[in-house]
This record gives structure tokens, sequence and C-alpha cells, in this order.
């Protein structure tokens, strides 16, 4: 498992996100994760072995290095990335979830051949109802860490920059003695360069989350002006005849969502479902 | 993710490029992410290690080295490939969205819809035209600006482009003027000329495929001009006169095809 792996299993949540959620996965992958494996990793590949202390007393070297680096750029930026990818399979369990149910659905009401399973396979979920709820979630999680992670970020490395020379006088360095860093400038504009990636990041992420708050609203009041139009369920748009039917299953369980229960409980009722259709 | 990953990304936006757009591909992935990759990498691998001052002052070495290379040529070069290949993501998003727009005319069973199945509007190859002109004309001018900005930060670091043997330093904790001598000057200097040479080459086929675009672009409007009767927006050879039927058609009514063309 490594960072194509997690590009593998990420890239089928994309399928079901919004334009800005697509949009905000390919900076994640692009700029963020590619440049930290191609080249941020060889920046800081050799940060110890090339930490130089001016002594020769031995462990001091090792102990400086530990008390100025706590944990390592692009450790702090490997967790980041992975904490923040991670919220969107909470959206793909819930897709699953969904079809799951559809499927099962298909299946009672008599649509079970393998052509209907791979339509809802393949068909794009609407963000709508509790996967809504569940998407929010996502974002709102991938914001918070962003934020934890920066905020992390500026209490182990305050300022961000890199400097030459630290001074250091732990046990057992003999008194004040000066280390010095590989690389300084060179992980500066680095650790620049992933910090300006993960605040346009934070920026699609709540622009993300003004666009589902505001279609939410939108879709409420056309709604409430109009409501025969198809609701918020993951049946709003009409594939083909099947669908319509699937359509009108579902109106009629919303109502009552014991419906549905009793379908699953109690399989020779399927035949309610057709005769509904008929209504 | 890595250099194979982005070579997966960008073969998709290749079908719908020019011939001088994929050529240009194929010109950034051989010659400059390959050579990177197998060839440069290894010549900087030991930049640091091997770079020896004449002294025994601790730190000395750490502070010169970072004083005469800011940012290591392998990864302005990295930084430089990414930043030129994405804009053709642009390109991808514009298709992506394009298709999803006819799938959704498809699904919904529009008659006017030309395709026969959704597997067909997958595989369908967008000409360039109409707003997917603009945003191609604005990925090559995005690309363009890239190949010149790395070009002169490159410049303007390294003063030149060519890799001294020794360089003198005198930056504090070095007790004087010290000499420094860099590994492998002459192979950096002739992979700083090679790159820089297929950076040029780029930049010369993404100003061809601008000029491509613009001379088809004016002969494209100067024919439409000539001609009232001739429509823009087909795709395909053998659906245009069916697409010219439908859309004469259909002219009354509100075609949400028609409205890639502005």
């Amino acid at each position: 498992m490594n960072w194509a792996g997690l590009y593998t299993v990420l890239s089928g949540v994309n399928r079901h996100s919004t334009a800005i959620g697509r949009i905000w996965l390919s900076v994640i992958f692009i700029f963020r994760i590619m440049v930290l494996v191609v080249a941020a990793e060889s920046v800081w590949g050799d940060e110890k072995s090339a930490f130089t202390c001016n002594t020769q007393q031995p462990g001091c070297n090792s102990v400086c290095y530990d008390h100025f680096f706590p944990i390592s750029h692009i450790r702090l930026w490997a967790l980041q990335l992975i904490l923040v990818t991670t919220p969107a399979l909470l959206v793909a369990m819930h897709v699953a979830y969904q079809q799951h149910q559809e499927k099962k659905l298909l299946v009672l009401t008599g649509h079970g051949d393998p052509k209907h399973m791979e339509e809802v396979k393949k068909h794009k979920m609407r963000i709508s109802g509790s996967l809504w709820w569940t998407y929010v979630c996502s974002v709102v999680f991938r914001l918070l860490f962003e934020a934890v992670f920066m905020y992390i970020f500026y209490m182990l490395y305050p300022g961000y920059q890199m400097v030459r020379l630290v001074k250091c006088e732990a046990y057992p360095c003999p008194n004040i003695v000066d280390c010095f860093i590989s690389r300084p400038t060179e992980k500066t504009i680095f650790t620049v360069f992933m910090l300006v990636t993960s605040s346009i990041c934070i920026v699609l992420n709540m622009a993300e989350l003004v666009y589902l708050v505001v279609r939410a609203c939108a879709r409420r009041s056309q709604h409430n002006s109009n409501p025969s139009s198809g609701k918020g369920s993951f049946y709003g748009h009409k594939l083909s005849s099947e669908y319509k039917q699937n359509e009108i299953n579902q109106l009629l369980t919303e109502q009552d969502g014991s419906l549905k229960d009793m379908l699953r409980r109690n399989p020779g009722l399927q035949d309610k479902g057709d005769r509904c259709s008929a209504c | 993710m890595d250099w194979g990953a982005l070579q997966t990304i960008l073969g998709g936006v290749n079908k719908h490029s020019t011939s001088i757009g994929k050529i240009w591909l194929t010109v950034l992935f051989i010659f400059r992410i390959m050579i990177l990759v197998v060839a440069a990498e290894t010549v900087w691998g030991d930049e640091q290690d091997d770079f020896v001052c004449n002294t025994l002052q601790p730190g000395c070495k750490n502070v010169c080295y970072d004083h005469f290379f800011p940012i290591s040529h392998i990864r302005l070069w990295a930084l430089q490939l990414i930043f030129v290949s994405t804009p053709a993501l642009l390109v991808a998003m514009h298709v992506a969205y394009r298709r999803h727009e006819k799938k959704r005319q498809f699904r919904k069973g529009d008659q006017k819809c030309e395709f026969k199945d959704i597997e067909e509007i997958r595989r369908q190859r967008f000409r360039i035209e109409g707003a997917l002109w603009w945003t191609y004309t604005s990925s090559i001018f995005c690309r363009l600006a890239f190949e010149a900005v790395f070009m002169y930060a490159f410049y303007f670091m390294y003063d030149g482009f060519r890799m001294p043997r020794l360089m003198k330093c005198d930056a504090w904790p070095c007790p004087n003027v010290v000499d420094c001598f860099v590994s492998r000057p002459t192979e950096k200097t002739v992979f700083t000329i090679f790159m820089i040479a297929v950076s040029s080459i780029c930049i010369l086929l993404n100003v061809a495929e601008l000029c491509y675009l613009l001379t088809k672009f004016f002969l494209r409007r100067s024919k439409r001009a000539g001609n009232q009767k001739h429509h823009p927006n087909h795709e395909n050879k053998e659906e245009t006169k069916q697409n010219e039927m439908n859309e004469l058609i259909s002219d009354s009514c509100q075609n949400p095809v028609i409205g890639f063309t502005s």
C-alpha cells in the first residue's frame, strides 16, 4: 500500500464528487502528493546525516537533531495527506451502501437481472438526502484536519522558515554548540510551496461547502414551490422506465419508511411494489 | 503517485490534442521526464555528499552548499515538469464536462442526440472549437508562461547554465574564503544544456501549436462568413449531415448542444 494505492482507492470516489471536489482531488494528488514523492523526499533525505554540529562529543549530534526536529516535515506532510484524503472514504462507503439498497429493491421488485445491477453500479449518485450530510461531514473533516496540521506545523516550526544555524545546549553537548542544517533554503522553498497548496485546498473545501449549502437551499425552495418535482433522493434523475418505476416505489416508501423494512423482512410482499407502480 | 501516474493521467488528454500537441507530449515524456528519472537524478544524487570544501570547520560545507544551490536543478526541473504538464488537465476537465452533458442528454432519451450508446459518447473525440478552443488555447498559454518562468528562474539562480568546478565561499562559519569543489561539474553542465535545449524545443512546439490553432480559427471564421449555411458544431464526419438536419429541425427549439459553440 503506497501513494499509488491511495490514488486507486480515491479515484473511485471522484465519480460521486462535485466539480470542486474533483479539482480538490487533482490538486491534492498532483501538487501535493506528487511533489512530495518526486521532489520533497529527496530534499529531506539526508536531513539527519548532513546535520552537523560543531563538536566532537558523541551523542550531541543526535540529541540536538532530535531536539530541533521532533517530527520531520516529510512525515508530517505524509500524515496530513493521508488524514485529509480519507474522509472521502465516508462518501464512498455511503454510496456503496445506497447502491446496495438500490440493488436489493430492484431484486425485490423483480428487476434483478445483471443489466440492471450494472446500471446501478455505473450511475452517478446525486448528492442529496443523507448522502448530502455525509458529504458535508467529509468536507468539514477535511477542513478540520488541514487546519489542525497547519497549526501543528506552526507550533513545531514557528515561522515556516528553515534556518541555517541552530544553537543547541542539550546534554551531552558540553556547551552551546552550533549546529548546521542541510539545504535550509531548498527546504524553506518546499515548505512554503506545501503551505500555499494547503491553503488552496482549504479555500477549495470552503467553496465546496458553500456550494453544497447553496444547492441544498435552492433545491429546498424549489421543492417547496413545486412539491410534485422529484424528491432529493438517489432516484432523482430518470434513467429509464425501470428507474421511473423505482422512483414511484421510492416516493411511496419515503412517506412511510417501514414499508421498506417490511419488504426486506417479507419478500412475499414484493408484489405490492408492482401494484403500487400501477397506481 | 509518481511520474508513471502523471503519464496515465495525461495519456487520456492526448486523444483530444492536435498533432503538434501529441508531439509535444511525447517530447515531454521521453526527452524530459524519462531523462530526468533515468539519468539526471543519478548525476545529482551525490551533489551534497560530494560537495567538498577545503576546511575542517564544521558547518562550513553545509552553509556554502546552501549558499550556492538554493534549490537543486533536479527539484527545479521536477517542479517545472509538473507545472508545465498540468494545464493539459484543464482540457481534460472540459472534455469530461462535455461528455457528461452528452450522457445526460442521451439518458433523457433526447431524440436529437445522435449517439447510439453510452460507449460511443465515451469514445468520441471532440473537435477543438468553440469553448473548448478557448480552454485549449489558454492551456497552451499557461504552458508557455510556466516554461518561460522556470527558464528565467534557472538563469537567474545559476548565472547562466554552466556548472563551475570551483566555488569560493566566505559565509559564516567558514573562517576565511574557502575553496569548495562541486561534484561532476561537466556531466551536470551537459545535462543542464540538454534539458534547456529540450525545453526550448517544447516552447517552439507550443508556439507552433498556438499559431496553428489561431490559423484554423481564422480560416473557419472566414469560411463561415462566406458560407451562411455552415453550422459550427459537428463532432464526427459520418454524423455531420445527420447533425445538420437535426440542427435545422431543432433550430427553433432550445438545443443545448449549440450552447457549446459560443
